[in-house]
């Protein structure tokens, strides 16, 4: 599972990278984390509101920070 | 995306009908319960300092809390209903004027936060929205900013709140026409029309009726939890002045007959970054002591409208002389609202 989170540094993206390495931490999955803040990069991905969560290259999140329940359920669904 | 799992949360849906009779009920009963504090039971006179200073904090912040509570939930609710990619949407194609007025509008309901500026702009530029068109759109969205509509509401009434929307719309629609008419495309940064934007695959979020009442309430949580503390420090100094300093103290430096009052206003508020919970209160208190309505109106659109951290995000995309171009036309037009409402009141 390779999962990118897309932000340019702002207080939100720290948030949900923490909470991401967290909720897979929690539910035991093995998953490469990296985070984009390339603002070229993160326009590939057509996303026009940051924080964004890939999972393997899919924008399942894009704006807001989930709740952890949330979170593991996105995860969960695209795994 | 479905939620599943907050189908099964029923009470949070029929709680706010709960809730709504407890704030009602709260929100007529605040004065009498401050006087009766205040003079009853600390056993304070009228017209003492501390009475008149305790009572404006005792009375003012609960009713403001009460406020921004109540219409930020339902704030929560209806921007559910639009997101930054359908507005892209709306606006793909638009002729300028037109274009800018729509801009303007879903500038004020669009949820934005100013760390999403490039990604928005970005977003605009390459779908094809005309650069004036899109700055209509970053001008509204900071400028006619919730929080201040509700505070001006508590403490000016409708009135004043309709002028802040109408002639903070009226900047945003001009102005951006206007940098749509002087064709600055070549002033914004090269690697922006590089760059390739690519589709967006995630599929548009299902909402049901309770999820977006979720959103109501993390609209309150978010946004309530963060600017309380603002709201408290600015009706405390707010409190402060109201007892302590003279009467018609700010008349002589920013009273009506100060006309240069005005510009230096707007020179002071644009580098100055507060959050529109902090100076709404601090703009009653210099209109309280003096101060004309057209010279605190246009400090406060100065300040939250235009700020030094905004230009610093924005100026990776746009190069220095748009920037420029940019405050100064914004500028311009606060400083004529601020002249024209000291010239009708």
């Amino acid at each position: 599972m390779e999962i990118k989170i897309l932000g340019t540094g702002c207080a939100n993206c720290k948030t949900l990278e923490k909470a991401t390495i967290n909720a897979l931490a929690e539910m035991n999955i093995a998953a490469d984390v990296e985070k984009v803040e390339d603002i070229q990069k993160i326009m590939s991905y057509g996303i026009m509101r940051t924080p964004g969560l890939v999972i393997d290259g899919k924008v399942v999140l894009s704006g807001r920070v989930p709740n952890s329940t949330e979170l593991k359920e996105i995860i969960q669904k695209h795994q | 995306m479905t939620i599943d799992f907050f189908k099964g949360n029923k009470g949070k849906i029929f709680l706010p009908l709960v809730l709504l009779p407890v704030w009602f009920l709260l929100y007529h009963f605040l004065q009498p319960l401050t006087d009766w504090l205040v003079f009853s039971v600390f056993g304070m006179t009228k017209g003492q300092h501390l009475a008149e200073a305790l009572w404006f904090f005792i009375f003012e912040f609960p009713k403001v809390m009460l406020l921004l509570t109540l219409i930020i939930f339902f704030i929560g609710i209806i921007r559910t209903y639009f997101t930054p990619e359908r507005t892209r949407k709306a606006l793909e194609g638009k002729k300028t004027f037109t274009g800018n007025v729509m801009a303007a509008l879903l500038g004020i309901v669009t949820p934005f936060c100013s760390c999403s500026a490039i990604p928005l702009f970005l977003g605009f530029v390459e779908a094809g929205v005309p650069l004036g068109v899109t700055f209509s759109f970053l001008i509204s969205s900071p400028m006619i900013n919730e929080v201040a509509i509700i505070l001006l509401y508590g403490m000016f009434g409708w009135k004043v709140v309709l002028i802040y929307i109408g002639t903070g719309l009226a900047i945003a629609i001009l102005a951006g026409w206007i940098i749509g008419l002087l064709k600055l495309e070549h002033w914004v940064e090269d690697w922006v029309y590089k760059t390739k934007v690519g589709q967006n695959l995630m599929e548009e979020e299902k909402l049901n009726f309770s999820d977006r009442i979720k959103f109501g309430y993390e609209a309150v949580r978010d946004i309530v939890g963060k600017v309380w503390i603002y709201v408290a420090l600015g009706i405390a100094v707010g409190a402060g002045a109201h007892g302590y300093v003279p009467q018609e103290f700010m008349a002589a430096l920013m009273g009506k007959s100060a006309w240069y009052s005005v510009p230096l206003s707007v020179l002071i508020g644009i580098p100055l970054y507060s959050n529109a919970a902090g100076i709404v209160p601090i703009v009653a208190v210099l209109i309280e002591k003096g101060a004309s309505l057209g010279t605190a109106l246009a400090f406060m659109m100065a300040v939250i409208g235009l700020s030094l951290p905004e230009m610093v995000i924005l100026r990776k995309v746009l190069k220095l002389p748009l920037i420029f171009t940019f405050i100064g036309i914004v500028g311009t037009g606060i400083m004529i609202v601020g002249f024209l409402f000291n010239w009708i009141f």
